[in-house]
């Protein structure tokens, strides 16, 4: 039996691992809640992203927290030309033509990074990256903690952004009605590439927090990119707040399951949690009936 | 009166064309008189989650078979050339085992690869259907020469005799400082190379005076060594022992050091992530970490001159790259003793090889059941951004420190 210092330490562990899961699957959830796609490049331009993060430091010696405006401004235009340069124009608004041609980004995306960049591991090595903050048992590595907190106040401020601007509204109205939001004058294709920019620029802002503490290489995104998934389906497609709970839940039972089944058996508690939402509550926690 | 005719092609002018043309003529039937080039198939994963590995293997052998042909090619086949066919096994075992299949349609004389244990021993497999040569440039599991397969051949040492010689510095090592490791956590990936490599080392700790607490597997890849960090702080051992490939390497190293675990050591064999740039760019992070490995004879000549060429074009001088350039003479070799690409001739070559593989600290190569005995690792610390040899002795550029000091 476990000491409960370790179970609590194991619980403070999964929530900080969580909030990156919770910005990388806000990004998901919104493309999907706006456009209703699956963004299969999500987990290629988080890559991308961390590149971005690792060069902005090697090259300039950029702290990637100082990079986060930066690399996160760079995301959203991305996101946005990408969408209304090919997504938006090659898919001919047929849904099955968007997932197609966000499958192909990601295959140029991984190999293109795999040409230029090479496959090696990429680290930064950061001077605060040693730095802990003592909780009982548990030794909370200080960027774990700043992006844990600073992915919650990114979240805070976007649903904050989704609720109060203009832009909110209607991006909220297009993802509810787009046939209505298109009568009352909404631009519905320039929503869905400012959309699709908001979901890159969460990838962008998740790079900057992941970078002190994890590794880049061309395969690095998937990492993520597979719990985001599930984050989403866990919390309801499309709903933030269900993202926000996913994310915590998801790094929790990984946690929770790693320190009592290993490692490798803690994996399961993910699936199983994904397996048991399908059967129950298709909709997942917060999600609306289609 | 007639008028001169001009005429439309000078003498000189008809002599240089003559020349010319009896060259450009002529040059094929010289061309044909070259011996055919011998294929060779050579398969890495320079795509998937281990492809910064198999490209550099790549390199190592694209380097030898260049250099080889620019040196004339096999002489006993009139010059033959060196012909590679290079296949990406995209670190998957499916996709190795088809370009095998693939490449013995294009009519390999050898197979060269594969990096991952796993894909070496589907890919050799299917190898051996066709009697076709199949030269192991890394692959540590011990299972790739001890299938009876007659085609299957592996210069470097496997995690076998890496961990005997790993086990062996280490208990030295130990004995030396007082015995102050008395207990060890094994932390590997869930694979053919680490779970082998971590039963291996669990079995023999004992017998240097060091007790296996635990064993801990994870799965490739791993975002979060965090709780791993935490069961070892939990269970306080005074060696961490760590059999990974390069990606969870490096993090599983970073989060035990960002979380203060303190240890008398770490001490991995093969560890998959040791490597010069692993020690420039988390300096603090390696410092004092210790290897059992590949690595090239620091006192070779051949070596250093290798090393500083890789260097030269951008590339990190890592044991994928020796091995592939050595495995590559290794065949080129053979090839010379054969005297022809015949799969039976060069197979009966090759078993009775006496290669000397210069840039390795091997002997002259010596081939049981497809293992090359004269093989062996040696034993590395990383110290101030840089690599030392520290085992074995005559190889040493400097003394181990062990234990290490304790984190602040």
């Amino acid at each position: 039996m476990l000491d409960p210092q370790i179970i609590l330490a194991g619980v403070l562990n999964g929530l900080l691992a969580g909030g990156i899961y919770v910005l990388v699957a806000v990004g998901l959830t919104l493309i999907y809640g706006v456009l209703h796609i699956i963004n299969f490049a999500h987990g290629s331009l988080l890559m991308l992203a961390m590149y971005a993060v690792f060069f902005l430091w090697k090259l300039s010696g950029v702290d990637p927290y100082v990079a986060l405006p930066i690399v996160t401004a760079g995301a959203f235009a991305i996101g946005f030309v990408l969408y209304r340069g090919v997504i938006g124009r090659w898919s001919h608004g047929k849904d099955e033509n968007i997932l197609l041609i966000t499958l192909g980004v990601s295959i140029i995306a991984d190999n293109g990074a795999l040409l230029f960049f090479g496959g090696d591991t990429e680290t930064i090595d950061v001077p605060y990256a040693g730095k802990i903050i003592e909780l009982g048992a548990a030794f909370l590595p200080l960027p774990k903690v700043i992006s844990c907190a600073a992915a919650i106040a990114i979240c805070l401020g976007l649903g904050l952004f989704m609720a109060r601007s203009d832009t909110g509204k209607a991006i909220r109205a297009v993802a509810k009605e787009r046939q209505g939001a298109r009568l009352v004058g909404i631009d519905v294709e320039h929503i869905f590439a400012v959309s699709y920019g908001i979901g890159i620029a969460c990838l962008g802002a998740a790079a900057c927090l992941l970078m002190p503490t994890f590794y880049v290489t061309p395969q690095s995104g998937y990492a993520f990119v597979l719990v985001a998934f599930t984050t989403v389906v866990l919390g309801g497609m499309g709903s933030f707040v269900g993202a926000a709970v996913g994310g915590f839940l998801i790094g929790i039972t990984e946690s929770i399951g790693g320190l009592l089944l290993g490692e490798q058996l803690g994996q399961i508690g993910i699936s199983l949690i994904f397996i048991l939402i399908l059967l129950l509550r298709p909709t997942g926690l917060f999600g609306a009936r289609a | 009166m007639a008028k001169k005719q001009k005429m439309p092609v000078s003498r000189r002018g008809f002599m240089a064309g003559s020349t010319a043309l009896a060259g450009t003529m002529g040059f094929p039937l010289i061309g044909g008189a070259q011996p055919a080039g011998v294929k060779v198939g050579i398969i890495h994963p320079v795509t998937g989650f281990v492809a910064f590995a198999g490209s550099q293997g790549r390199f190592g052998a694209t380097m030898a078979v260049e250099d080889i042909n620019k040196a004339g090619g096999i002489k006993a086949m009139g010059g033959a050339k060196l012909d590679p066919l290079f296949g990406d096994s995209q670190s998957k075992v499916e996709v190795g085992v088809a370009e095998v299949e693939k490449m013995n349609e294009a009519g390999v004389a050898a197979y060269i690869g594969c990096y991952q244990s796993p894909v070496g021993i589907a890919a050799s497999q299917a190898a051996a259907k066709y009697n076709t040569p199949f030269l192991i440039d890394v692959g540590a599991s011990d299972l790739i020469v001890s299938r009876g397969l007659k085609n299957v051949f592996r210069i470097k040492p496997g995690f076998g005799v890496c961990v005997d010689q790993g086990i062996e510095a280490l208990g030295a090592m130990n004995k030396a400082a007082g015995g102050v490791a008395k207990t060890a956590v094994i932390v590997h990936e869930s694979g053919e190379f680490g779970t082998g490599t971590a039963k291996l080392l669990a079995g023999k700790l004992p017998g240097i005076g060091i007790a296996a607490k635990e064993l801990i597997g994870h799965d490739n890849p791993t975002r979060n060594f965090d709780n791993i960090a935490l069961r070892i702080r939990s269970s306080a051992p005074d060696i961490v022992m760590m059999s990974n490939y390069q990606n969870e390497y490096v993090l599983l190293a970073r989060t035990l050091h960002q979380q203060k675990v303190n240890l008398a050591g770490m001490f991995s064999v093969l560890g998959g992530g040791f490597n010069y740039k692993f020690a420039k760019e988390q300096p603090e992070v390696s410092q004092y970490m210790m290897d059992t490995n590949h690595w090239y004879n620091p006192k070779s000549e051949k070596a250093q001159a290798l090393k500083k060429r890789v260097e030269a074009a951008g590339k990190e001088f890592t044991f994928e790259v020796y091995l592939a350039y050595t495995v590559v003479g290794l065949l080129a070799d053979a090839l010379e003793h054969a005297g022809s690409a015949d799969k039976e001739k060069l197979t009966a070559a090759l078993a009775s090889s006496t290669f000397k593989a210069e840039l390795m600290p091997y002997g002259p190569t010596k081939f049981v059941n497809g293992q090359n005995e004269g093989a062996k690792a040696a034993v590395l610390q990383a110290d101030k951004g840089d690599i030392k040899v520290i085992a074995p002795a005559e190889f040493a550029e400097m003394k181990p420190v062990f234990p290490k000091p304790k984190l602040g």
